[in-house]
């Protein structure tokens, strides 16, 4: 491969290929191209014959009638984010009270994932989850800048909170009345 | 089985789960032959996309061989090698026979404004992905696609996702013989569409990111014009410069959520996510299309609110389309393409990885490292 920065101006019409799916017609493009309302669709409200059993929790957003023909269910809700997911979906999609709870309980999800591992006796492997690997491979020293940082910021709180708690303990009032 | 298993924002491990059942009639069981990793899983990776459950398995670009099928499976049969397109569709609602199988009305119960993808969170449907050794295929007789003889799987699986999304990128911009086209980003989905604006006419190809390394490979797969935003200036004017003061004539996002370039976007989007990911690069394509231009919107965003200027949108005459790619619509069309030499999915691939280093694989995908372009991911049962 070449490696260098120059643009070199080109004959379009030397490329492989070049125009074979031009369109005049194209212009507005797809979907408009297809589209129909429901009154041009003889079927509009069309469902597949079969439907997915409903054998565990399915949220379903309240701006449909019902359950999709299939569903995802590897990871139905639980514990306090499956709460929050639930509340979540009591609201449209076109509100905030859906969307944002739904971010607060991915947080709690990670949270109980670690207690979860915990649990089960597994120390989750930080490190290799992160693929810390691979900046220590191609970024080495942008891993170190990082973690020497993180290291200082985090000694830095501790002595702060340290030598507080201290002064918290010792602290006698100069006047008294 | 092995599988992909997300754990947190930027913590993901590969993991032993239970194997795919057949859960409706039409769905079937894939084993996986290859994955990938797309610049979209960077989203779910980083924690932006709402309702991404821990324990959740990603990956919506995989190929695979069927290995069993439900009753009333009749388009695939066990032991049919398929392309698994990235959206699930049932082939018979409304919008599904308009054309937009991405955006089935029938396969995903937690969100109207998004169909189901595979492995893309609750949010699209809450179905486990292909970074996996199995995966289940729902609608079995409307998504996968029977590979053709002698096609490599290595360019089979860029059909689920990269080709149709670069192509559709292309085709929503309505470029016209001799067109301006720029495209922001020169990840695999950008360079893509690069590639397939020619297909469509276009008489000048442009296209703006910051990493050189993937501005020299677009230059070279796309046969295109490369700038790197961080020695042009500001990039619309750069643009205007260019275009006789005029700007493009199609506008082409293909970043979305991830955009650099913009500290205000960067830390509002994608630091405090007030908004749905840092909207630069939509942005700049609103402000670098020519009056009454078109912008084409494949990048992706979540689904609250982005700062763009909706303002020039209106008083520019813009029209601004955006869609899930409609994959199995295009798919007869690409197939063609690749067939004959036009178009070269497997040329973008530049890191090949077994599944159990999926950690690395986006960790280096996502901090760009080692020239990374696009990554596949090999289950256990197939040999790098």
């Amino acid at each position: 491969m070449e490696n260098s920065k120059v643009n070199t101006p080109i004959d379009p019409r030397q490329i492989k290929g070049w125009g074979v799916d031009a369109d005049p017609e194209n212009d507005p493009t797809y979907p408009m191209r297809n589209r129909m309302n429901a009154t041009q669709d003889p079927i509009p409200k069309n469902r597949p014959d079969n439907l997915q059993p409903v054998d565990t929790e399915v949220l379903r957003s309240v701006e449909r009638p019902n359950i999709s023909a299939v569903y995802g269910t590897p990871e139905p809700p639980k514990g306090l984010s499956g709460m929050i997911r639930r509340f979540a979906f009591r609201y449209t999609e076109n509100e905030y009270l859906h969307w944002l709870p739904l971010i607060l309980a991915d947080r709690v999800n990670m949270v109980e994932g670690l207690v979860e591992d915990l649990a089960k006796g597994k120390v989750p492997n930080i490190w290799a989850e992160k693929g810390y690997d691979m900046d220590w491979k191609y970024k080495r020293g942008s891993l170190i800048l990082k973690l020497s940082v993180l290291t200082a910021i985090t000694a830095g709180a501790t002595i702060w909170l340290s030598s507080g708690s201290k002064k918290s303990k010792t602290y006698k009032p100069k006047y008294k009345n | 089985m092995l599988a992909m298993e997300y754990r947190g924002p930027r913590r993901v491990r590969a993991v032993q789960k239970p194997m795919p059942e057949i859960k409706h009639p039409q769905d079937a069981i894939v084993k996986v032959l290859r994955a990938c990793i797309c610049g979209s899983d960077l989203h779910l990776y980083n924690g932006n996309v709402p309702d991404t459950r821990v324990g959740s398995t990603f990956g919506h670009e995989f190929v695979g061989e069927v290995v069993e099928i439900g009753n009333d499976v009749t388009k695939v049969k066990v032991g049919d090698r398929v392309i698994v397109p990235f959206n699930i569709a049932c082939g018979e609602c409304h919008f599904c026979r308009q054309g937009m199988f991405g955006n089935c009305h029938e396969s995903n119960t937690e969100a109207t404004a998004v169909g189901a993808i595979f492995g893309y969170s609750h949010t699209a449907g809450g179905f486990d992905g292909g970074q996996a050794e199995y995966a289940r295929v729902p609608y079995a007789n409307v998504g996968p696609t029977i590979i053709p003889e002698g096609m490599d799987l290595d360019d089979a699986v860029l059909l689920t996702d990269v080709v149709p999304t670069g192509y559709q990128a292309a085709e929503m911009a309505g470029i016209q013989k001799d067109d301006t086209v720029v495209v922001f980003g020169a990840g695999p989905i950008g360079i893509m569409a690069a590639r397939c604006a020619w297909l469509f006419g276009a008489g000048r190809v442009i296209i703006i990111d910051q990493e050189d390394y993937r501005l020299e490979f677009a230059r070279n797969y796309s046969y295109c014009e490369a700038y790197n935003f961080r020695e042009i200036g500001d990039p619309v004017l750069f643009i205007k410069k260019i275009t006789d003061w005029l700007g493009a004539d199609c506008v082409i996002d293909a970043v979305g959520a991830e955009a650099q370039g913009n500290a205000l976007q960067t830390i509002t989007g994608r630091k405090l996510l007030l908004q749905a990911g840092s909207a630069t690069a939509l942005h700049w394509a609103i402000n670098a299309a020519k009056k009454g231009g078109v912008i084409s919107v494949v990048g992706v965003y979540g689904p609250t609110d982005n700062l763009v200027p909706v303002g020039n949108l209106m008083n520019k005459g813009l029209t601004m389309r955006g869609n899930q790619t409609s994959v199995k619509r295009l798919l007869p069309r690409l197939i063609e393409h690749v067939q004959n030499g036009t178009l070269n999915p497997k040329g973008l691939i530049t890191h090949r990885l077994p599944l159990e280093e999926v950690a690395d694989g986006y960790r280096m995908f996502s901090g760009k490292m080692d020239n990374c372009i696009k990554t596949v991911l090999l289950p256990p049962t197939v040999s790098l």
